[in-house]
């Protein structure tokens, strides 16, 4: 994953990104941090493919996203990208299950990626290594917080995509949670060999990654 | 077919609104359907007010105004027609039955017919309905009178009652009451729910001898009348009638017939046809279907808008939704579908329950209406009409789904995955 010269404007003039190089490798849990209002969010959506980089190189697996049709990266960010938001991850009208298979359901690339098990036993694998497989059928209204979370990282992770990214998954939760959170997610992603990009704040959890990138030190506009 | 069932999940996760929604439709839908079933019934009824007749023959006139005495009791002849011009054609070879009306005299404002043995054994509304009677029979002698149904109960009238007519049409008690020669109530016709309700029916001869002695349309001189209980129906020798129905042996014969009517000599007379009448009639009078149909449309128009409202205030507090569909893969095109599909979904369950609704009431009510009003609903598939509106309502859902869906596309893009809100 490659980021060359990218910048970024959501108005003309008022550039939030400008970023000479960023380099993750595969395989990399990579912690990125700076206080709210840095970019951070917009790096993700880049890196993502949701927003478009006003110009630079922005290559993911090989692949330029900057290049592709708006409709090309979304099947992109569908079949290689898994995403977890700080909060309110679950679609309040799907069950558990539903809103973890939610990813194979939208996205064919990302079901082959399954190597063959049905939907339901590949939500439940991962489920019951993140400590949620008695809550299958739950309303996700009913769930904590924390096991809130613990969904929307069993739904990233479904499919076994090559990049998880974590926008400030943790923030909601208690120490005890965060801790146990982010051990859950780095087993599963070394499981998966995912590539894992976590952004947050809160600079406590720094130590538990391989590296640390501080944004406004990389971030030209900031 | 998974944003489909997203839309279906999200609908049913907002169980109140959408079922509020899919009711508004549903009685935007019903009234529309309805007003269409209602307008193809009165359409009917009314092309039914007299069935099995193929023509209608009276004096040379306007077609309408043949229509509307001899159907309708409304307005009045200019002419009558000679009685051996109506045995001419009651006694031709092509003519299957007739029925012979001599009108002018009232009663109350009722309209008093003289005709035959004919009217009730011969005479069909509503395809094959006949004459019945509540009480009582047809009149055997000539100072006997069978009254309608309206006339019964709006007059209270009895079997037994006598009753005297008015010389001429008026409402209330007439100028010339033929007084000397009251007629008994004999039968009272039961209710057809047609004009037919609202006369008096006595014997040809009895309208003959109402009129006996009298001289260029007015009344005999005191003591020159002849006393009622010397007239004899055999003796009462009839010279007018006003107007005749005629049933021909085959449809062939029934425009053969009416040239011939038509250009009978040397009397002048004049053949019409019911149902090309009643058609050019229903035309005229169509104006009020159509006000209806109009307001129905704005109904309809009320119901989307409710639709539209619903789905666009929810927009605001399913942008996080939004956001999650685009992080795991949707494109801004698939949250307009899944917008475009929820409206359509909530359009269909509408149109759905809103024809079941009209359907279901329309079969409970028929038997009343039909007794009512002399409104026979139909309950058959829905006319090309009826589907037009169907799927217009479908597909109405789905062009205002696009409205939210276009707001939402326009979040999804300026959104990216934060909420700015």
């Amino acid at each position: 994953m490659q980021l060359d010269v990218v910048r970024f404007a959501y108005r003309k003039g008022r550039e939030v990104l400008r970023i000479p190089n960023l380099t993750i490798s595969a395989g990399e849990r990579l912690f990125i941090f700076g206080p709210s209002g840095s970019g951070k969010t917009t790096l993700l959506g880049l890196l993502a493919g949701v927003l478009r980089a006003g110009s630079g190189a922005v290559t993911v697996l090989g692949r330029d996203l900057t290049a592709m049709k708006p409709a090309e990266r979304d099947a992109f960010r569908g079949a290689h990208i898994g995403y977890i938001f700080q909060l309110f991850n679950l679609i309040p009208y799907l069950d558990v299950l539903d809103n973890i298979v939610l990813p194979c359901r939208l996205s064919a690339e990302r079901r082959r990626r399954l190597n063959g098990a049905s939907l339901e036993a590949a939500a439940r694998r991962v489920a019951e290594h993140l400590g949620i497989g008695a809550l299958m059928r739950e309303n996700v209204a009913r769930l904590s917080v924390g096991q809130q979370q613990r969904v929307a990282a069993a739904r990233s992770l479904i499919g076994t995509p090559e990049i998880v990214i974590a926008d400030e998954p943790t923030s909601s939760l208690d120490h005890d949670h965060r801790e146990k959170f982010i051990e859950l997610l780095f087993s599963e992603c070394r499981e998966a060999g995912s590539t894992l990009i976590f952004v947050s704040h809160d600079r406590t959890l720094m130590p538990l990654f391989d590296r640390c990138v501080s944004l406004p030190d990389i971030n030209e506009a900031a | 077919m998974l944003l489909l069932s997203l839309a279906y999940q999200s609908l049913r996760h907002r169980k109140l609104t959408s079922a509020l929604t899919v009711f508004s439709i549903a009685l935007s839908v019903a009234l529309l359907v309805g007003v269409e079933l209602v307008r193809m019934g009165a359409r009917e009824s009314f092309s039914h007010t007299i069935s099995q007749t193929d023509l209608i023959v009276g004096a040379r006139g306007g077609s309408l105004q043949l229509l509307l005495y001899a159907v309708f009791r409304m307005g009045s002849a200019t002419n009558n027609i000679t009685y051996e011009s109506y045995r001419q054609f009651a006694e031709h070879p092509a003519v299957e039955w007739t029925i012979p009306y001599s009108l002018g005299d009232s009663h109350r404002g009722f309209r008093v017919v003289g005709t035959t043995g004919d009217f009730y054994t011969r005479y069909r509304f509503r395809r094959d309905r006949r004459i019945e009677f509540t009480a009582g029979h047809a009149p055997e002698n000539v100072f006997q009178v069978a009254i309608g149904s309206d006339v019964a109960a709006a007059l209270g009238y009895r079997l037994g009652d006598a009753v005297t007519l008015t010389h001429g049409v008026s409402s209330g008690r007439g100028i010339l009451d033929h007084e000397d020669r009251p007629f008994k109530i004999c039968g009272i016709l039961q209710r057809t729910a047609t004009p037919v309700d609202r006369s008096l029916y006595v014997p040809l001869e009895g309208m003959e001898a109402m009129h006996l002695d009298w001289g260029d349309g007015a009344p005999p001189l005191p003591g020159e009348a002849t006393p009622a209980s010397k007239i004899h129906k055999e003796d009462m020798k009839i010279k007018q009638i006003t107007a005749f129905l005629l049933r021909a042996k085959s449809r062939i014969d029934t425009l053969r017939l009416q040239r011939e009517i038509n250009t009978n000599e040397p009397e002048a007379l004049m053949a019409v046809i019911p149902g090309v009448a009643l058609g050019e009639l229903w035309r005229t009078i169509g104006y009020a279907e159509d006000a209806l149909a109009v307001v129905t449309v704005f109904v309809l128009v009320v119901g989307l808008l409710g639709m539209l409202v619903s789905l666009y205030t929810s927009l605001n507090e399913r942008r996080r939704e939004m956001a999650i569909l685009r992080a795991i893969g949707a494109g801004p095109r698939n949250i307009v579908f899944l917008l475009v599909a929820e409206s359509g979904l909530l359009a269909l369950a509408g149109t759905v329950l809103g024809v079941a609704l009209v359907y279901g009431l329309t079969w409970l009510s028929q038997p009343a209406v039909e007794h009512h009003f002399g409104l026979f609903l139909p309950v058959v598939a829905p006319t090309p009409t009826g589907w037009a509106y169907m799927s217009a309502v479908v597909v109405a859902g789905l062009l205002i789904g696009f409205v939210p869906a276009v707001k939402a596309y326009r979040n999804a893009l300026a959104d990216g995955l934060g909420i700015r809100l």
